[in-house]
């Protein structure tokens, strides 16, 4: 089994994101983590692995201080990492990453089943997977959030996908692109013998030369999507209101009341 | 000279906190009020490594010297001081027994276990009437062909309802006594969670704090250990004892640092919250003197535990400075306990507050692994021997 899994370094969820009014978005100091829904990919990628044998290669765009996260990913237990990063990627939208990863994805060659999170915290837009899947010509298996069945031999995978609706099974052969949701796995620690074992590992980084990327198709310039204006939420407001009456009945009475007012229960 | 700690110790320490954090301390209120250790956390706590922290790699351990292990209880005696006990007792004094006094063998054939957390250890020397005056014991060790027999008690032992491999001292020679007719064995309890034949776990304690450190006395009758199990040599188990306490010292005055710190830190959050008089009770300078000796002293402590984990890792004598961290740490921990409970008022006397438990915890501290009074007696005679004066036979 030759698993890829892809992952995004991100902001802290903890960070107090600002916008200015240029529509620049900035988070101080806070620290950069691995994109937290990708941590159950990278989980389940290290299941796949411990249960059918092969490797696990974790994958990520983005500048050198990405290297952190692909590190981290190495501590929870994947076996090689790969940055890809040049200048020229800069400013990539999603389209672009996903030709981005899928020329790197090609690179690695001979993959059987390549992992995403359901999205990434920051951008949210849950679009790179299908775009890699499409590039790649593969299935896309989405809101995974159990695989059944997984059969090397016959390169075969039953999943069970998390929809609005209900469960959904569905299967398909290999290779596959997979983006998994919370529900399938709880991500394990780093181990202290794979922190050493990241700390000291070389990471290859591959630039657009190495995954024959076409210099039109990525970068800021060739970005399909433009991000006009970006702006923050409004502050959420809200009252309190004591509910005042002459026995527990009646105010529950007149609780039940407003609630059902304002169309809540 | 230099106080940084390594990039690698840097990052146990991180690894440590976000475990004790995460996993530990939501498991912390339950097992201190039901009295039962929360092992799920304990075998978290082995599959990163933690359970392995000092030894050598080749044990499977981590290879993280006394340092790292120093690290480790006390970011989980900042947490939560069951579980650095249950983990101290099995790393620091169990598994230590086997590594410092276990010949290749020995080491090889019980240490990957205990630091992959599939067994838990034990070290079993106090009885009824053998506490401070160790050298008392009565558990008889008779030879028996190319075994030994074990009968008779131990009292008071951490971990004894869990582990299944166990440090153990006996009398060999009754005629020679401790010195020279007492003899130190890795023994193996329990198989596949059932007692092993002759071994009967003895009476569960039900103690004042550590609820979650299960304590209990064993009972040994018929008990046959294989003669290629002895630690050390033949009579000269107390040596093997008293050295692994020595170590074992550093990392307790660890685990009351963190502890210590700890209290501090519920005691500054407190105290900057809590209003009387119409305003925050850290304007007082009652209650600034009180915080401001609480943290020198919890700073002159860590300064010693890490110096001397420091001895211990160097190969340097380390002994007079280990027993004055199990000493210092726990009187240290003792009085900022008693500071945090009267700067929280009646709130800290509530089973609602960590200081509440913290109160309760702490008190074993200066009694175990050595009273304090043992610990000063054991430090004046390193001292009087630095001037050529024995005051010991």
């Amino acid at each position: 089994m030759n698993i890829v899994v892809c992952t995004k370094q991100v902001p802290d969820t903890a960070a107090t994101l600002k916008v200015d009014e240029q529509s620049n978005v900035s988070w101080g100091d806070a620290p950069l983590v691995i994109n937290p829904w990708d941590e159950y990919a990278i989980e389940e990628a290290i299941r796949l692995k411990e249960k059918h044998g092969g490797k696990v290669t974790v994958l990520s765009v983005g500048p050198e201080q990405a290297r952190e996260a692909l590190k981290q990913a190495v501590a929870m237990g994947c076996d090689d990492a790969i940055l890809v990063w040049d200048a020229s990627l800069d400013g990539s939208d999603t389209l672009a990453t996903s030709y981005i990863l899928a020329q790197a994805i090609k690179k690695i060659g001979s993959v059987d089943v390549v992992l995403f999170g359901k999205q990434a915290i920051d951008g949210d837009t849950g679009l790179i997977q299908g775009g890699v899947a499409r590039r790649l010509g593969w299935p896309l298996l989405s809101f995974v959030a159990k695989i059944e069945e997984l059969d090397p031999a016959a390169k075969s995978i039953k999943v069970n996908r998390l929809l609005e609706q209900g469960r959904q099974a569905v299967t398909s052969q290999l290779p596959v692109v997979i983006s998994v949701v919370k529900e399938i796995n709880e991500p394990r620690y780093p181990s202290f013998m794979n922190i050493r074992k990241a700390s000291k590992l070389q990471i290859p980084v591959w630039d657009s030369g190495a995954i024959s990327v076409e210099a039109g198709k990525v970068g800021r310039a060739n970005a399909a999507t433009k991000w006009t204006r970006v702006f923050p939420l409004p502050a959420r407001t809200g009252s309190v209101e004591i509910i005042t009456g002459d026995s527990p009945q009646a105010i529950a009475s007149a609780l039940a009341d407003k609630l059902m007012a304002e169309k809540i229960i | 000279m230099d106080f940084e700690f390594s990039r690698e110790h840097q990052a146990l320490r991180k690894l440590v906190r976000e475990f004790a954090e995460e996993e530990v301390r939501p498991a912390t209120r339950q097992a201190d009020r039901t009295s039962q250790p929360p092992l799920d956390v304990i075998k978290k706590a082995a599959a990163i490594g933690l359970l392995g922290v000092p030894f050598p790699r080749e044990y499977g351990g981590l290879g993280a010297g006394e340092t790292g292990y120093c690290i480790l209880m006390e970011e989980l005696g900042r947490v939560d001081t069951s579980v650095a006990t249950v983990i101290g007792a099995h790393i620091g004094i169990g598994a230590m027994a086997i590594y410092l006094g276990g010949n290749q063998h020995l080491r090889e054939k019980y240490l990957p276990d205990l630091c992959a957390g599939k067994k838990i250890a034990a070290f079993a020397l106090t009885e009824a009437q053998a506490g401070s005056d160790a050298a008392s014991i009565k558990l008889r060790a008779t030879r028996e062909g190319d075994s030994y027999i074990l009968d008779g008690s131990k009292m008071w032992i951490t971990n004894g309802p869990l582990a299944s491999v166990m440090a153990v001292l006996a009398v060999t020679d009754p005629a020679l006594g401790a010195r020279g007719g007492a003899t130190a064995f890795v023994i193996e309890t329990r198989h596949n969670g059932s007692p092993a034949e002759g071994f009967t776990p003895g009476k569960y304690e039900h103690k004042m704090g550590l609820h979650g450190s299960p304590t209990s006395a064993l009972s040994f009758d018929n008990f046959r250990v294989p003669q290629e199990n002895v630690l050390g040599q033949i009579g000269l188990g107390f040596v093997v004892f008293m050295q692994t306490l020595d170590v074992g010292r550093v990392s307790l005055g660890a685990a009351t640092l963190g502890g210590a710190q700890s209290v501090l830190h519920h005691a500054l959050e407190w105290a900057a919250m809590r209003e009387q008089f119409g305003k925050s009770i850290a304007q007082n300078q009652s209650i600034q003197f009180m915080v401001a000796d609480m943290a020198a002293e919890i700073e002159a402590l860590r300064s010693l535990v890490y110096r001397t984990a420091w001895l211990v890792d160097n190969h340097k004598p380390f002994i007079k400075e280990a027993g004055m961290c199990k000493l210092l740490g726990s009187e240290i921990a003792s009085r900022c306990v008693d500071r945090a409970g009267q700067i929280y008022g009646a709130l800290g006397y509530s089973r609602d507050t960590d200081v509440e438990r913290s109160y309760r915890d702490c008190r074993i501290t200066e009694i175990f692994e050595g009273t304090n009074e043992i610990q000063r007696i054991l430090i004046a005679e390193q001292l009087f021997r630095e001037v050529g004066v024995k005051i010991r036979p």
